[in-house]
Formats: structure tokens, sequence, C-alpha cells
């Protein structure tokens, strides 16, 4: 955990793209719940099977989402960079994380406390509308994506 | 209606026979990907003549013909350069050649990349897998005067990191400062340490300006839809996207039809496209 | 056409006109009754034309049945066109030797005889020019149908008899020949008398014309010869509603109406067989054993077979639906696009011909007449 001040927080989470263009309070009642963070390359954020307790916005650095598969050891299925964000399981019961996260680089995050949001988002309906409205295009264009990359468009090795 | 017109009086066409096959030479054969070779070959003649995107039609004695694009530098005045994936028993007689065997060409054919409009602007180019090969000659043309363009980016997508075609180049371009190369496979292996999902991830990553770039698109047909999709919603216009199609083709010239996509002939209307021109006929199934 | 300007010839001299050509060193070709149908084959006499015949056509369905006069041209179209000739079904388009680590490439020149047709019909005209445009017209050239096209010469005959499947007059090809022969003849038969009125389209038609027993046409025999054109074309069998089907196609691609058809086609590909502006043809390598000889043979294709779209991995169009699709919507529409006109001349063969007797007029009109709004 990093030493942040609450205004240099507020100015992080509101120069953050996923942030883009929010309004000053509801900056504010983010970094209420959020803190930042820091993780050295090789080192998991989180592991398959925990509790979604946070979901991260990515400052710096890259993140690979891994499945334990036996006899292959962990298999990379997506890599997540700087400006993006990671974790969509806390959104709903029963708020359990369904893949390992490492940082593949050294990694800076936002951390956002998934329980506190929640609160807030209960607390003020307008909040929680906006915070739906943001993560909503970022789920669909992730499940664009990964059904593409069923896909297997460059066709079985011959 | 329509008046019957004598030969005579008809299109000057083309005084030698188009389906004849020239005589070239194999200088030296690269495994450039998994079962996928580049061939050198002497064109005596014809060598730098040629626009990236066009294709030959490579003929193995004896077993038949296959268009396949030019895929090195056009300024090579010394021999012309093809990348074959061994997938059917043409490609795979032509990857078995050996260097100092003789195959037949017919080319060039088709339509290339629109080299002249891209002075002065942003170029984005979108590959996926063997995709690559037809963009090579573009890149190289690109380097060769680079203060003449804008930012240059590469977004390259495989199936796996076993499917990278030109491993050296592609990791010697990485290292320019003068060139944007990004790339991602859609299955990971252990000892990939790059991004991993899908190419059109890869670009709202890229840096250009959506105003004035021009884009550039070739894969499989599916992957350029959808690469297309992303570089529309990064706000690029139709007009400024191209991208290279493929049929299956027997004369290269437009006659034998088996090309056609609606009204257009892929060896002669294309193969390379500006989208706004197949933008209907793609959202058609099975045209 | 006045009097003056037309001429009439007797049998005998259609004969001579037969000889001539022979003797100028054509090689004749014409229509002959061979298989239970009426067929292009080489001609030396009249006796080898269909004297006395007519055909019966439907959906599906072709006969030979006995006229009850002896006229030579008083059928429609049979399965074959010209294209047999023009744009042959097989040929050779190069050899290869191989030897001593070289290897030789050598085209065809064989040179042939002209050729010479007779009984060319208005809609068979347009067919020749359709394909003159698609072979000819363009950047390039198809080398062996220019060699078959060059110096040509076409006696056509102005149809006394619309076909149970003909739809020129709708497409506006026909019955009557316009332009692309050498000479066209209407067949004159009375009791009594059994003679053609030739009107002459080349120099070198009036050349032969001249060199054959003629007299004037009277104005009777002029006034005869249209009527009998007017009557064909108030008789054609079916109609095509021809000025916007280019549009209609092109803005229906989805239309239900393709399934409909796929259910029923067989995707036999005789369609593409017996059209006489169908031009697809597919290239395959040929070698002797030991592989120092090689040729590449060109012969022809259809769009309805599996392989025609196929690109590794499988074909574009693998449904009935999408290749029925393709040959209808290229037939009628893109070919305006790639060549300016329609590529249908209303011969009806492809209605003929189909063993399930599908129509393109009743498809046309099906998808007009139940467009979505």
């Amino acid at each position: 955990m990093t030493d942040t001040t609450t205004a240099d927080l507020a100015r992080i989470i509101k120069e953050h793209p996923f942030f883009a263009g929010l309004d000053e309070r509801f900056c504010d009642l983010i970094s209420d719940c959020a803190t930042t963070e820091q993780f050295e390359a090789n080192a998991y954020l989180f592991h398959e099977g925990e509790q979604a307790n946070h979901f991260y916005l990515l400052r710096h650095g890259r993140v690979a989402l891994e499945i334990k598969s036996p006899g292959h050891g962990s298999i990379v299925i997506q890599t997540l960079r700087a400006g993006e964000i990671l974790g969509v399981s806390w959104l709903v019961p029963p708020y359990r994380l369904a893949v390992d996260a490492k940082a593949i680089e050294l990694t800076r995050t936002i951390t956002v406390n998934a329980a506190c949001l929640q609160g807030k988002c209960d607390e003020d309906h307008d909040f929680g509308y906006e915070m739906m409205q943001r993560f909503m295009p970022i789920l669909v264009q992730r499940l664009h994506a990964t059904r593409l990359q069923l896909l297997d468009v460059y066709g079985a090795k011959s | 209606m329509f008046m019957a017109q004598s030969p005579e009086t008809l299109g000057v066409g083309v005084a030698a026979d188009v389906m004849l096959p020239r005589i070239a030479r194999v200088r030296g054969l690269r495994l450039d990907g998994p079962e996928t070779w580049t061939l050198d070959v002497e064109d005596e003649g014809n060598a730098g003549s040629f626009v990236p995107g066009q294709f030959n039609m490579m003929t193995a004695f004896g077993v038949g013909e296959v268009p396949i694009s030019f895929s090195g530098d056009p300024s090579n005045a010394d021999c012309v350069t093809h990348t074959v994936r061994a997938v059917g028993h043409v490609s795979a007689a032509l990857t078995r050649l050996e260097p100092g065997d003789v195959l037949g060409l017919r080319g060039p054919f088709g339509t290339g990349w629109p080299m002249a409009e891209m002075a002065g602007r942003d170029v984005v180019i979108i590959a996926g897998g063997l995709g690559l090969a037809p963009l090579r000659p573009v890149l190289y043309h690109l380097l060769a005067q680079r203060d003449r363009y804008g930012n240059v980016a590469l977004l390259y997508g495989t199936r796996s990191p076993e499917d990278v075609l030109y491993h050296q180049e592609l990791r010697s371009w990485g290292g320019r400062s003068d060139l944007e190369v990004d790339m991602t496979v859609d299955h990971a292996t252990t000892t990939w340490h790059g991004h991993v999902g899908v190419v059109t991830t890869l670009v709202p990553h890229a840096t250009f300006d959506p105003i004035n770039a021009i884009a550039l698109v070739c894969g499989p047909e599916i992957m350029m839809r959808f690469a297309i999709g992303a570089l529309r919603d990064a706000g690029v216009a139709d007009e400024a996207i191209y991208l290279s199609m493929e049929r299956n083709m027997k004369c290269a010239v437009g006659f034998c039809g088996h090309c056609q996509f609606g009204p257009l002939f892929v060896c002669r209307d294309g193969p390379v496209f500006r989208y706004d021109r197949v933008r209907t006929l793609l959202g058609v199934k099975e045209l | 056409m006045n009097a003056a300007q037309q001429v009439v010839l007797g049998l005998s001299a259609l004969q001579a006109l037969l000889d001539r050509l022979k003797g100028r060193g054509y090689r004749v070709l014409g229509p002959t009754v061979r298989d239970q149908a009426i067929l292009y084959d080489d001609i030396c006499a009249i006796s080898d034309l269909p004297v006395g015949w007519t055909d019966v056509q439907d959906g599906g369905h072709y006969r030979l049945t006995r006229r009850d006069d002896a006229a030579i041209f008083g059928y429609a179209v049979g399965p074959h066109s010209w294209k047999k000739f023009l744009h042959q079904p097989a040929i050779r388009l190069w050899s290869a030797k191989h030897e001593h680590e070289q290897i030789r490439v050598t085209g065809e020149t064989e040179a042939k005889a002209p050729l010479a047709f007779i009984g060319v019909r208005a809609c068979e005209l347009q067919a020749i020019a359709i394909q003159d445009k698609v072979l000819l017209g363009g950047t390039y050239v198809d080398a062996p149908y220019r060699t078959q096209r060059e110096g040509v010469f076409v006696v056509a005959v102005n149809c006394s008899v619309a076909g149970g499947t003909c739809f020129c007059a709708s497409m506006h090809t026909g019955p009557k020949a316009n332009a692309g022969f050498d000479l066209a003849l209407t067949e004159l038969l009375d009791s009594d008398d059994h003679r053609f009125l030739v009107e002459t389209g080349t120099e070198l038609g009036h050349e032969l014309l001249m060199e054959v027993p003629h007299r004037a046409a009277t104005q009777a025999e002029i006034d005869a010869a249209q009527a009998i054109i007017a009557r064909t074309a108030a008789s054609m069998g079916r109609k095509m509603q021809a000025d916007d089907v280019r549009d209609l196609l092109m803005r229906n691609l989805q239309h239900p109406r393709w399934d409909h058809v796929a259910e029923r086609c067989l995707t036999c590909g005789n369609c593409t067989m017996v059209c006489p502006t169908c031009f697809c043809t597919t290239v395959e390598e040929s070698s002797d054993l030991t592989g120092t000889e090689t040729s590449l043979w060109r012969r022809w294709d259809s769009c309805f077979t599996m392989d025609f779209s196929y690109i590794h991995g499988g074909s574009v169009r693998s449904s009935a639906h999408s290749r029925y699709r393709q040959w209808m919507t290229h037939k009628l529409a893109t070919w305006v696009d790639q060549f300016g006109s329609s590529g249908c001349v209303g011969c009806g063969r492809c209605i003929t011909w189909c063993p399930v007797g599908i129509d393109i007029t009743e498809e046309v009109q099906a998808i007009r007449e139940s467009e979505p709004q």
C-alpha cells in the first residue's frame, strides 16, 4: 500500500479513462472507497475461488488473466493494460473470482473496495446508475472479443 | 439492345496469351511460419514491377496453379518474393521446391494497396495470421521513405505464438522508434509474455488520428469485419479503410467466374477494396 | 426495307449457299436431329437440317414432334447453343515439356477452319454479342474465344415459331434478328412454294448472296415475313418484366423466395450448361506417367458445384440457396454492373432443361410480388 493523500487520490481517479467526465462529487464518493496499490512483476492480485472484494483500475503496467490447467500450468486467456479495468465478479453474487490475475510487470492500480462502492450505489441511485453505465460497455466489449477469440478465425493448425 | 461487334473492334487486349505461364526459377526458400515458406524467385525482367497487394499465379508444373500475394520488397529488382502456406496440393508442392527448381508465373494481377493515398497520413496496418504477408511489401515501402508518412502502426494478431510470421523481422521492427508494433495471440502458450486477446483489442491503444489516418486490413474475413468495426468505433471513415479479399481463382483475369463477390471480380476489381465499396456485400451471408 | 433491298432464295439456292461456304473453306455448322433433340453439328445438305420437325417445350419438358409441313426452321432452340463452338467445352491451353532441368511451355497455335453458323436465332445473336463483350471487350482478351470467333459467317433465321419457354420479346432480344449477322433469313412456306426472304447484314453476306440464284422480293413477301415475325412475338411462352430486374434482385438478396427455390433446385447445373451466355470455366493440370509432359486444360464449369467457391476450409456458397441465388442474380442483376447489359437473352433453355422446371421468369415475378415494403 502506498501513502496517497486524499486530494491526490481524487485527482488520480479523475484522470483514469474509466472515470473520464465523471461528476466531481461522484469522484469523491469513489475516493472514500479507494486506495492506490503497486504490484511487483509476477505478483498475484487475486486468485480463482477467492471472494471478489475489489475491482482494480490499472494505471500502469500489465496484468494477465490466467486459468490453471492440469498438464499445462497456467494458461493466459487475456491480458489487460494501463487504462483498463480488472475484475467483474464483484458485480454479481456469489462474488467469487473466476480467474487468477498476475502482474506481468510492475503494475500500479487504483483499488476500489467492492462492498464500499456497492453501499454508495445503494445510497445514491444516480451514482449507481452512472457506475453501471460505465461497466456495461466494457462487459459487452469483452463478451464480443471473447466470442471472436473462441471462433478460432485463423483456422486449425494444419 | 446490344450490338454485336467483331473481334477487331473490341478491346485491344493483351498481345501475349494471358493464360501462358512464364518460366521462373527458385533462388531460395525460408521457413517463416508453421508449414509456411517464403520463396525468392528469379523472374527475369519482371521483378520490382508490382504494386503491394497484387498477386502472381504460381504454377507447380504437373500439380496446378494458385494465386499468391507478393510478400517482398517492391524495390527489389533482383527477384520476387512470395510466402506460401501449404494448405492444399498445389501450395504443398510449391513449398517442396528446392533452389534451382523451375515453376511457372503469371501476373502481376489485381489491385494493390493505395500507396499514393498514404502520403502525409497516419497509417494503421492490421494483419491477422497469414494476412501479414500481403501487407509486408507496404511496410518495406513506408520504412524506405519514412518521413513521408505520419505515425505508422502495425497491429498483428495470430492464433498462437507459433503462428507468428517473420519472427526476426518483427523483432527488429519492434525495436524501431519510428514504427509502432503491437502483437497479440488468441491462445497463449506458457512461454508467451505478450498480449492475449483478439487483434481488435489492440486498436484502441494504437496511436493515430482517426480523421487523418488510413487503415489497411488483411486476414481471415471474420477478423477483417471485426477489425474494421473497431476502426469505425475509433472514428475512422469507411472511405479511409482498405481490405484485401480472397476468393477461389482459376484464371486471375476475370474469365473463369470463380472469384465473383456480388458484382465484383476479386482477381480484377480487387483483391484490395476500399471498404465503402464492399460494406453491404460483406453483410450478405454466403455471397 | 423496300422490295429493292431484299431478295428471295429458293431451296436449291439455300443448298448452293451451303456449298459455296464449304467451297470457301468454312466448317459449316447447323441444326440437326439427333438423340431426340435438335442439336448443332456439321452439316452439308438441307436434308441434314430438321426438315418438318418442331419442338414442344415447357418447364422440364422437351419433345420433338413432326410438323404437317416441310418447314426447315419450324422450331425454337434446343439444348445446344453456339457457345459450344466459340467458347469450347474443353480445350488445352498449353503444354509443357520437361527436359534437362528446363521446362518449355507452348501455347496452342493450331490454325482451324473458319466457322459458318446456319440458323442462328435473334436470342442467339444477342448471346454471342454478350459473350463477345465478356471475353473480348475487357482489359484482357480470351485468346481461344478470339481464335474461334474470328471470321465466323452467320446466317441468322427469324423465328416463325415461339417456343413454350421463350421470352425474347419481353427481353427485347428478338424474335427479329437486328444485328450481328451476315445474312438473315425468314422462311416463307406456302402449299406450293418454299422460299426464304433474305436480309443482308454485311458486305461479305452480300457477296455470298450474289453467288447463288436469287431474285428480288415482292412487297407481299416482305409483308408476309413481317407478319410471321409479329405473330411469333405475340405468342411467346413466357414473359419477363425486365426493366427493373437488376435493382429488384439486388435489394432482395435475403428474400425468403430463395429458400423456396432452394427446396426444389437440385444444383445439377443443367441451366448453366444450356445457357448460351454462361461462361464460367475451370482449369486442370494433366500429366503423363513420368511427369515429363504436362498440360493445362480448360473446361466448362458451373457455379452450382460445391467446389466452385471453395477456399481453404470450405465453400463460400455451400447451401443450394446461395448457389441458386448466385446464378440468378449474376445472370439478371450483377451482369449489368459487370458488362452493361442483362446476361439473359430470353431463350428459355434454363426453364426447359431444368429437371424440376424452375422458371426464372416466375422466380422474378414471385420476388416482385412479395417484396417486403
